[in-house]
């Protein structure tokens, strides 16, 4: 493997296996991991401990692959921005072909494992899902519509249906709300992001939609997705696919989400503006999906438990 | 293809050494991921055997 670290004068360095990892997105993993272990205890039905340790393992290294995936092609936007400039290869830690190859062993092998130890269905989903986020997503649309985070959400949602999934071995209608949840919840969640980091999306050129639509426009799409996501949330409960337990603080957590996004949707920022509204949202944001799916796995636990 | 110091001559000890750690760090990484693949084969392939032998 070549890298693009340059010792002497012609010898490269090899890239550290911390470049690698790094390129899993670490910390976009944990949401991953996390939300794809809640579908999968939220399911009806029994799965092995060692089936379901190695379908979280699936999903965390099947969006690791994704985001390396991702990180090779957008490189030279990543060198760009502030944000991403110091990721391996930006930096010229690590050369492009030993990115896309980790990439792609990565995501394959991850497919793999997940239909021979789990099930072929399981394997589909995770499948597409890591070809929308690499290509579907990166290459095609985030470069060209301003609703390249509405699509991309798409990605992200996918988890908690695979961890579904992994148990029950077919789809009905409580996964697809799952689904649903996190796809309604990107939007503002990262909108609000990229309400503060706006100057560097426009630098590389990415259509996003403050950058396109102006902050006016962003701030009232932050609102209706907000606005959106508190029913979608509270469907299953209404469903009756989760308990009181769920429903209560699929409830709670909904409202402080649309009251930080109103303060967000319904103002403006004057100059030299310190975006607290925005960075308090963002932060919310990634707090509530966590709490919201934990109380999901909670609810599925106190139902087996009796408690209600 | 994984360049050789031995082939730069030009190369310092000191470089070569860096270029050898570098190599020994990555290939203990990938030996603990190949073994701990090996452990998770072997305990999938016992879990659906004694699902089978259940049934």
């Amino acid at each position: 493997m070549d890298s693009a670290t340059p010792l002497g004068s012609t010898v490269a360095l090899p890239a550290e296996w911390r470049d690698f990892f790094a390129l899993t997105k670490p910390r976009v993993m944990t949401l991953v991991i996390f939300s794809g272990l809640c579908g999968l205890l939220a399911a009806p039905g029994e799965i092995h401990p060692i089936i379901a340790f190695t379908a979280i393992l699936c999903i965390a290294v099947g969006a690791g692959g994704a985001a390396a995936l991702n990180m090779w092609w957008e490189a030279d936007l990543d060198a760009g921005m502030k944000r991403t400039s110091k990721r391996p290869l930006p930096s010229g830690r690590m050369d492009p072909t030993s990115a896309r190859d980790f990439g792609f062993a990565l995501s394959g092998a991850s497919v793999v494992i997940m239909g021979l130890g789990v099930n072929w269905l399981a394997a589909a989903i995770l499948a597409f899902s890591i070809f929308y986020y690499a290509w579907i997503y990166t290459v095609w649309l985030k470069p060209r519509t301003p609703q390249n985070i509405v699509i991309g959400g798409g990605a992200g949602a996918f988890p908690p249906l695979i961890g579904w999934v992994a148990v029950t071995g077919n789809i009905t209608l409580m996964p697809v709300l799952l689904f649903l949840i996190i796809f309604m919840w990107t939007p503002p969640h990262f909108w609000a992001l990229a309400l503060f980091v706006q100057i560097d999306y426009a630098k590389v050129g990415i259509p996003m939609m403050p950058v396109v639509a102006g902050e006016k426009s962003t701030r009232r799409q932050i609102l209706i997705y907000a606005l959106l996501l508190l029913p979608v949330t509270l469907a299953p409960w209404w469903i009756g696919g989760t308990g009181w337990v769920y429903g209560v603080s699929a409830l709670v957590l909904g409202l402080i989400f649309v009251a930080l996004s109103i303060k967000v949707g319904l103002r403006e920022s004057g100059p030299d503006d310190n975006m607290k509204p925005e960075k308090r949202l963002f932060a919310y944001s990634v707090l509530y999906l966590f709490v919201l799916f934990g109380m999901l796995a909670g609810d599925r636990l106190a139902t087996v438990q009796g408690w209600q | 293809m994984m360049n050789d110091p031995k082939q730069h001559t030009h190369l310092g000890k000191e470089e070569t050494a860096l270029y050898r750690a570098r190599q020994r760090s990555r290939n203990k990484a990938l030996g603990i991921v190949l073994g701990s693949l090996a452990v998770l084969f072997f305990a999938i392939s016992i879990v659906k055997i004694a699902a089978q032998v259940s049934h």
